[in-house]
């Protein structure tokens, strides 16, 4: 029976349900709905202009002729040293990622830290020289930046925001407005390990293999692809809500629906273990340093060919299509071939991840 | 992956589904007893690939669900205060109470923790000596085992800071409750494999004579339920009410005779009015006399727990089958996942909350 049919019945009159939080929860920074509602009510209107309008992972901005990526990003992950990374990393990868999928090359990057008081110096050491050792391996620099620090108890250590500047060379529009009815969807690799390799060392679970975070910096293999002239309509890194959180996100903005085949969806064995004993479904765990890519059906041999010659893509895979121009509904199809929707998650799985 | 593949392969799956449209030759209504089967017939689609006249209808077993406002707001009461570490299971922190939820409580400052195990914070009551640390014990048979040995430990060494907020429920007695109801539907019970682990099913062997409706314990993986699936159409198919295990890789007849142990050991059978549904005698477990001394709800003199206020929320009737989720005239309205109007919209077992992740288009 539809709802309608039965809203006529008057033991269920409507009252107030539990309001809106009337404080930040967790939940409002997990990549999910309550994420999305604090943006689209709160933080959007607040700043609203055109440049924020694209909503892309970086501003492209119009400068003395040229196109410039602009972008920036926070980082609050626990623990701060993880299997694959560390948080220095993590904020260089992060945002040269975002500066990538505007097709940018990355040009200078700045870095803010707020330290708790108490932080062991030497850790502080580790984190810089590898922020140090992602800006150089990407042809980049942190230029300027500044240093707080907090009493204790007043941070978990370390917070690293880090902001980009890009330089954008080719003439396509790679943003979710570039989005066309019949693109390939394509994935660069393997989803979950960020997440898993997180909670597995926060939470001090030893899986028999360990998993290592996937954090890693996107932009040489996207220079690869465009060097190769694939036709980019849209790139998106993969974060905290997870390939399903990035792809409803996108199907949204762009007003498009879109199917994905989740027999094709890449997972490590060890990643849907972790996932099986935790509860969680690896299509909503965090990745740093996966894509999405939105190519046209013909230059979908092209792109896969460049990304399985890339360490960073060699498990790429084709993994759905973009359908007809809708309100963004996403399906899943699996592999008895049922077809159901694709949710955004309402919160986070796994706590304060990137 | 072991034990995960080769209960999903496809080619399985299909055969075994036909395997039951053969076999059916009248409508039957069966339960799946466990939130954790209706989330996998949800998600895997599983109902679907079902003959139309076969309904399957989602039974009262999350434990989120179930746990009465009454304590949620003692949960809320206890979370708030200053000198307390509130130790919950994640999907608990969402459910609401007659006010708000443990998240709000811990945005207000609460020190609310979510913990894995019961023996997890037991750990923060070493590290937080001068602080007392509450468990809010919620869960069926399957967890009952681990806090009584949460509790155990803390009685031997003698631990003067821990103290639990207890939730259990028990399985049979709510089972015995949906089939003797005047308008009960269903002809045949898939019992939940997890419960049946620990406690065997010798439990349910005279609830299958008394009803004449077979019990079949069944696992949570594709093939696991559509093994269970045809075992329950195959007896009713053939007049027989018995007790089938569909699940011997996990289950004995007999159970985990230790952890029938320890739980006998600290708890006893209370009478427990479930959300959505009245009280249940026998169907909650309560610390025994000698474990007085770790029950919250005494150590913190907490107020006598209120009735439930009567809102909109039919979960009552979603619990027992009456209802389908979607046919809720508040679902995906005024009730969604970040503001549910009952707890089967907020637990990850809940009926709602599947439905509302997997079939919105089924409404």
């Amino acid at each position: 029976m539809p709802p309608e049919a039965m809203s006529d019945d008057t033991r269920l009159i409507c009252p107030t349900p539990i309001g809106q939080y009337a404080q930040i929860v967790m939940a409002h920074g997990g990549g999910g709905r309550l994420m999305q509602q604090l943006l689209e009510r709160l933080i959007r209107p607040a700043f609203a202009n055109p440049h924020l309008d694209q909503r892309h992972d970086s501003a492209v901005l119009d400068v003395g002729g040229k196109r410039l990526a602009f972008t920036t990003d926070g980082y609050v992950v626990k623990p701060l040293f993880f299997p694959g990374g560390d948080i220095g990393k993590l904020a260089v990868c992060g945002t040269l990622n975002d500066l990538a999928m505007s097709g940018a090359k990355p040009l200078f990057l700045s870095a803010a830290l707020v330290i708790e008081e108490g932080f062991p110096v030497d850790d502080l050491g580790r984190v810089l020289a590898s922020m140090n050792a992602a800006a150089q391996a990407a042809g980049t620099a942190i230029v300027t930046g500044d240093t707080k620090v907090v009493e204790n108890g007043k941070g978990d250590g370390l917070y690293i925001a880090t902001s980009g500047i890009g330089l954008i060379e080719h003439d396509l529009q790679i943003a979710p407005a570039g989005i066309r009815e019949g693109d390939a969807i394509l994935l660069s690799g393997d989803i979950g390990r960020h997440g898993v390799a997180i909670i597995a060392e926060r939470e001090g679970l030893g899986f028999e293999t360990a998993v290592e975070s996937d954090c890693a910096d996107l932009s040489g293999l996207v220079g690869q692809l465009l060097a190769a002239g694939v036709e980019l309509h849209c790139l998106r890194d993969l974060t905290r809500g997870g390939l399903a959180a990035t792809v409803l996100e996108l199907a949204r903005d762009a007003g498009f629906d879109m199917e994905l085949n989740e027999g094709a969806i890449p997972v490590t064995p060890p990643v849907r273990g972790a996932c099986e004993i935790l509860g969680f479904d690896p299509l909503y765990v965090a990745n740093e340093g996966r894509m999405v890519l939105f190519v046209p059906a013909n230059a979908v041999d092209l792109a896969l060919d460049v990304l399985h010659a890339h360490p960073l893509g060699r498990d790429a895979s084709l993994i759905g299509r973009v359908g007809t121009a809708g309100a963004g509904r996403v399906a899943l199809r699996n592999p008895y071939g049922i077809v159901r929707v694709l949710d955004l998650p309402s919160g986070e799985q796994l706590p304060r991840i990137c | 992956m072991k034990y995960r593949d080769e209960y999903r392969d496809a080619a399985s799956v299909k055969a075994l589904a036909d395997a039951i449209a053969r076999r059916q030759t009248r409508p039957w209504t069966l339960m799946e007893v466990c939130g954790g089967q209706t989330h996998s017939i949800v998600k895997h689609g599983l109902d679907r690939l079902l003959p139309p006249s076969l309904s399957l209808i989602h039974g009262p077993g999350c434990p989120v669900c179930v746990t009465p406002e009454a304590i949620i707001d003692q949960a809320l009461e206890l979370a708030a205060r200053p000198d307390v570490i509130f130790c919950s299971f994640g999907d608990m922190l969402r459910v609401p109470g007659s006010q708000h939820d443990l998240l709000t409580v811990r945005a207000r400052g609460g020190d609310v923790r979510m913990v894995y195990s019961p023996l997890d914070a037991l750990n923060l009551v070493r590290e937080n000596p001068e602080r007392q640390v509450v468990f809010f014990a919620v869960g069926f048979e399957t967890t009952a085992p681990t806090t009584a040995m949460a509790v155990l430990q803390a009685q031997r060494f003698g631990v003067r800071n821990f103290s639990l907020l207890v939730a259990h429920v028990r399985v049979p007695p709510a089972v015995e409750t949906l089939l003797s109801a005047p308008d009960n539907r269903v002809d045949g019970l898939l019992a939940a494999g997890h419960v049946c682990a620990v406690m065997g099913y010798t439990e349910y062997e005279p609830i299958a004579a008394r009803f004449r409706a077979p019990i079949v314990v069944t696992g949570f993986e594709p093939l696991d339920i559509l093994r269970g699936v045809l075992s329950c159409v195959e007896q009713l198919e053939e007049g027989r009410a018995e007790v089938e295990n569909r699940y011997g890789r996990a289950v004995t007849r007999e159970g985990n005779r230790p952890a029938q142990a320890l739980m006998n050991q600290v708890f006893e059978p209370v009478t427990l009015s479930w959300r959505g549904l009245d009280a249940i005698a026998d169907s909650g477990l309560g610390l025994r006399p000698e474990f007085a001394e770790f029950d919250a709800v005494r150590r913190f003199e907490l107020s006598a727990p209120r009735t439930a206020s009567a809102g909109p929320c039919r979960s009552g009737d979603v619990l027992t089958g009456r209802l389908k989720p979607f046919e809720c005239p508040a679902f995906g309205k005024a009730c969604t996942p970040e503001h549910p109007l009952g707890a089967t919209m907020v637990s990850s077992e809940g009926a709602c909350a599947a439905y509302y992740r997997y079939r919105r288009d089924a409404a």
